[in-house]
């Protein structure tokens, strides 16, 4: 106990210096994962993509039995037909993604003519938009059947976020994510951290809080209490509400560059999405 | 926690050792008599409820269902608190004594109003 204590204090002092001075994504990752190595001994860092329940023990089952008959399931094939047929233009998704639907693991990306973070959610509409389509909506509805299509196409990729360094704005990009997570916020006075670092593994009431590491590998996620697949900023969203803090817009600067920090963690774990989740 | 613990100046600990060892009655002062029952049962609701207190998210307390495990459970806190100035302190502002706490800071932000607390005070003291 006082051994992960001391070690989370060295890694927020460590984290807190590193965004003042010379930032190193690398080194966040790798304290990180030592944090989580030190905790959960004897976990494999492969088992983090199943969230909460690389050691949930309990609720592993019933999720396992849930993934047997996968709920996210027609979201897929909904999905596939979206990529297939024709805009009214004629033109496909294909047009605007030329490596096919098997893409996840290329977002979220440091898009260097825009100079911002781009998502795959963002990317979709403005493939949209240059086509003469309606956009999607970012939190609920059809964008997760689009979204369930690609993380399913793309299941066995790597994520592999890369903040090049010829593109300052890209390094400026993921600090800002990483003091959005650290930042403590709204009336219960959270920061992402608090739950998903600090207390990983704890129970907040019934709840079992996941890793961080890991987050980001299996949206959109189908989850019991939506009765319905959701996108990662919703999940965003539903996270700063719990705190009572004011949400962020989904797509919105601040929510991306979480995105991009957040998923840089994750470098080098097996993409899983569509999830399933309580 | 760390810091919790270097922070209890050596006096603080040498009451807090007295208090474990007597009986928890003869740490109670005149004024810090216990609350009405009417206001203990107010307290107990504010504490359990979701949307008041919501001390269960994190902390065992007796009668309360599926508590959290984030936090210490809160019993014998006449014997953990002798001054119950202290307890009223950790729940108004628990980064006073961890910066790093997960506590809600119930009376600073307003999570609770001044009367509300007291009551959740009286309760959690009843422990
Ligand atoms: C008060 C606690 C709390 C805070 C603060 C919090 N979360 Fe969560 N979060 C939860 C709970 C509870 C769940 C559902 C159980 C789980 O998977 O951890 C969850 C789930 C998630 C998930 C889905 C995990 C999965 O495997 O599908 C992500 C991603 C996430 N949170 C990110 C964040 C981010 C980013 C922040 C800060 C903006 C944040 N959370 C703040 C409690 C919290
Ligand atoms: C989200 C988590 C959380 C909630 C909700 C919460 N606490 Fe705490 N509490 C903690 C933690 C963690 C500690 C351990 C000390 C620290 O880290 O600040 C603590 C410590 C305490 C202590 C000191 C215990 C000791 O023996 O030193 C008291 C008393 C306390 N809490 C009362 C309450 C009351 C009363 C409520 C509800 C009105 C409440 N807490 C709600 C997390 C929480």
């Amino acid at each position: 106990m006082k051994k992960i204590i001391s070690l989370l204090i060295l890694m927020v002092i460590a984290l807190s210096a590193l965004s003042i001075a010379h930032a190193d994504p690398e080194q966040d990752r790798k304290s990180i994962i030592k944090f989580f190595e030190t905790r959960f001994v004897g976990i494999p860092l492969s088992e983090y993509v199943n969230g909460v329940y690389a050691y949930d023990t309990i609720g592993r089952e019933s999720w396992e039995a849930i993934e047997e008959f996968p709920p996210y399931e027609i979201a897929i094939e909904k999905g596939q037909d979206m990529w297939e047929k024709p805009f009214a233009n004629g033109k496909t998704y294909t047009d605007c993604f030329p490596d096919g639907p098997a893409i996840a693991q290329k977002y979220p990306h440091w898009d260097k003519k825009q100079a911002m973070v781009m998502t795959l959610p963002l990317a979709i509409n403005q493939c949209r938009e240059a086509n003469g389509e309606k956009l999607l909506k970012y939190k609920k509805g059809s964008i997760n059947n689009i979204l369930a299509y690609i993380a399913f196409e793309s299941r066995g990729k790597k994520t592999h976020v890369v903040i090049p360094k010829d593109a300052p704005g890209a390094l400026a990009a993921y600090e800002d994510g990483k003091k959005f997570f650290f930042t403590r916020r709204g009336q219960l006075n959270f920061s992402c951290a608090t739950c998903h670092i600090q207390n990983a593994g704890n129970r907040i009431r019934s709840d079992n809080l996941s890793p961080a590491l890991g987050h980001t590998t299996h949206f959109p996620v189908y989850r019991s209490k939506w009765g319905a697949v959701g996108t990662l900023h919703r999940r965003f969203t539903g996270c700063n509400k719990q705190v009572r803090a004011k949400p962020f817009k989904a797509q919105g600067e601040q929510y991306r560059n979480l995105e991009y920090f957040l998923t840089y963690l994750s470098n080098g774990l097996e993409l899983n999405g569509p999830g399933s989740r309580k | 926690m760390i810091k919790t613990i270097r922070g209890l100046s050596v006096s603080g600990t040498l009451v807090l050792i007295a208090a474990l060892l007597s009986p928890a009655s003869s740490a109670v002062s005149a004024e810090q008599k216990t609350a009405k029952g009417s206001d203990l049962e107010q307290g107990k609701k504010l504490a359990f409820s979701r949307k008041k207190g919501n001390c269960l998210a994190c902390h065992m307390i007796k009668d309360g269902v599926s508590p959290g495990n984030i936090a210490p459970p809160l019993l014998m806190m006449k014997s953990r608190f002798p001054d119950k100035k202290v307890l009223r302190a950790q729940i108004w502002d628990a980064s006073k004594r961890n910066p790093e706490t997960a506590m809600p800071l119930f009376g600073k932000y307003e999570v609770l109003t001044g009367d509300e607390l007291d009551k959740v005070v009286d309760f959690i003291y009843s422990l």
